[in-house]
């Protein structure tokens, strides 16, 4: 990790999990759309903390809510509180085997459920379908390959 | 930001950590309120939304090609079935147009008799909605025709069925609808069986009548539809059918849950109300035969017009819109071949336009 191999897949990748987040679905499986964003974030904090702080996620967060028009700062203050987890924890995570892995980021998904309750109970806004609470799961089901397909990108061929 | 400390995050660096978090949990929230309250962040966002154009237009390019592709594959036995069933619903409409025009010829004399000013003629235009998901918690569309096209702030938008919303943000090629159900919406509406005047408010996922007096004669079943006060949106849409009543906290007022007309979540396409310029001639301008005001891609010359009991000009889809729909000019009718049975006001959208029942036996046709 002494240089940065392919500096341009952070961006990329942010712009693939924004682009994956507004693409439509069928209204039944609507609910269960993973949260994109905060996974391929994680990987960037996990792989490459020096690139990605609490600085960049809250930007990224304020890119997101303009792009999917919710409230100004909503997605700000979700990715900064994972952001924030993430760093804590990291030497924890990065040492976990990939199936303990997978099941700290669907709890991490589930805390930013309980956030995204909050934020709309304070704001008064409608309550979202109960369906949501399922997708920290396919969030961790997707997390593996999501992390083997980044890393592979990132690394490029082994040499 | 302060740069990093090294691999021995000591106590002090935890506690950065945690005042950095807390810096940004007070700035997101102070975001969330200030955006929340409206105001001067809303000009801002709307500058801001522009440079999201593209890439929603991005995004909603996977369902654009997906509905080519389905089109150019129907298979020629579908298409046949569609003609058919197209050529009947059509058949219908102009039916009921003939028996509408006369309505309308008549209610022009009355108006003439009465010596009210006669409404001004509608003036449609087709727009495609741009297929993306937008945050739920707001009920939003994304237009794909924007200020180029000629769309307005506060245009109001309708479907087949009733009312949809209105226009309340445009840009050079995109514009942005607040649905009806949404939270921040309301409109004057009244009960078409008698005229009480009532006002239906957005409720998330359903539309809501406030303040309904017990003794008003309110009925569930009723069809809701605009009142035009206030001047926005033109009387006479469907809003849509009362379907349950109940008392509110205060139990000296009704509210009652509305089913809405219009099909907030379907179909690919929406029409803008553009008004005409409202020329001052009387009803006597009336489109041509009816049959030749409807042309085959287009419901729209059908759906606007009898809904208003005035006269409509001529529903053109305007340049812009129309070329995005590429293919087959049938194929984009099927899903909006439910636009022939909202022809008659007053009856839901329930009917069945393939339904070979002829002139549906409508003593009351418009108002």
């Amino acid at each position: 990790m002494s240089r940065v191999r392919r500096p341009w897949l952070l961006p990329v990748s942010v712009f693939a999990a924004l682009l994956l987040g507004l693409l439509p679905l069928p209204a039944s499986l609507q609910p269960l759309r993973p949260y994109w964003l905060a996974l391929v974030l994680a990987y960037w904090l996990l792989e490459d903390p020096d690139r990605v702080g609490l600085g960049r996620a809250f930007v990224i967060g304020l890119i997101a809510d303009i792009a999917f028009g919710s409230v100004l700062g909503e997605q700000a203050l979700r990715l900064s509180v994972i952001t924030f987890i993430l760093q804590r924890f990291r030497p924890q995570l990065r040492f976990f085997p990939t199936a303990q892995q997978a099941l700290a980021i669907g709890g991490l998904l589930l805390n930013d459920q309980v956030v995204v309750a909050a934020t709309h109970f304070v704001l008064g806004q409608r309550q979202e379908h109960w369906m949501h609470w399922l997708a920290p799961a396919l969030g961790a089901v997707l997390w593996p390959p999501l992390f083997v397909l980044l890393d592979g990108l990132r690394m490029g061929r082994r040499r | 930001m302060p740069p990093y400390a090294g691999p021995s995050a000591s106590r002090s660096e935890d506690i950065a950590g945690t005042l950095r978090l807390l810096v940004a949990l007070a700035l997101a929230v102070a975001l969330m309120v200030a955006d929340h309250r409206g105001g001067w962040l809303a000009s801002i966002r709307s500058q801001l939304e522009t440079v999201a154009q593209p890439l929603w237009r991005l995004a909603g390019l996977p369902a654009k090609l997906g509905d080519t592709v389905r089109d150019d594959a129907a298979t020629r036995m579908r298409l046949m079935r569609e003609n058919e069933t197209l050529r009947n619903a059509l058949l219908i409409s102009g039916a009921r147009i003939a028996r509408l025009q006369a309505a309308a010829d008549e209610n022009a004399r009355l108006r003439g008799l009465l010596g009210t000013v006669e409404r001004g003629g509608l003036d449609v235009q087709l727009a495609p909605i741009l297929d993306i998901a937008l945050d739920p918690t707001r009920q939003r569309l994304v237009l794909d025709v924007g200020r180029d096209q000629g769309v307005r702030m506060g245009q109001p938008v309708i479907d087949a069925g009733g009312l949809l919303g209105q226009v309340i943000e445009v840009r050079p090629s995109t514009a942005t609808v607040l649905l009806l159900t949404d939270p921040d919406h309301a409109v004057p509406v009244t009960i078409a069986r008698n005229g009480i005047r009532l006002v239906a408010y957005g409720r998330g996922d359903r539309i809501e009548l406030a303040n309904i007096p017990t003794s008003s004669d309110v009925k569930v079943g009723d069809q809701v539809v605009t009142s035009g006060l206030g001047g926005r949106f033109p009387p006479g849409f469907p809003v849509g059918t009362l379907v349950r009543l109940r008392r509110d906290e205060s139990r000296i007022f009704l509210v009652g849950d509305l089913r809405p007309a219009a099909q907030l979540d379907r179909g690919r396409d929406v029409l803008l109300l553009r008004r005409a310029p409202a020329p001052p001639a009387p009803a006597s301008t009336t489109p041509a035969s009816p049959t030749s005001a409807l042309p085959a891609g287009t419901a729209a010359a059908g759906t606007a017009k009898p809904a208003t009991g005035a006269t409509v000009q001529a529903a053109k889809p305007p340049t812009g819109a129309a070329t995005a729909k590429p293919s087959a000019t049938t194929s984009p009718a099927p899903r909006n071949a439910q636009a022939t049975p909202s022809v008659p006001a007053a009856r839901p959208p329930a009917a069945a336009p393939v339904s070979p029942t002829p002139v549906s036996p409508a003593p009351e046709p418009v108002r």
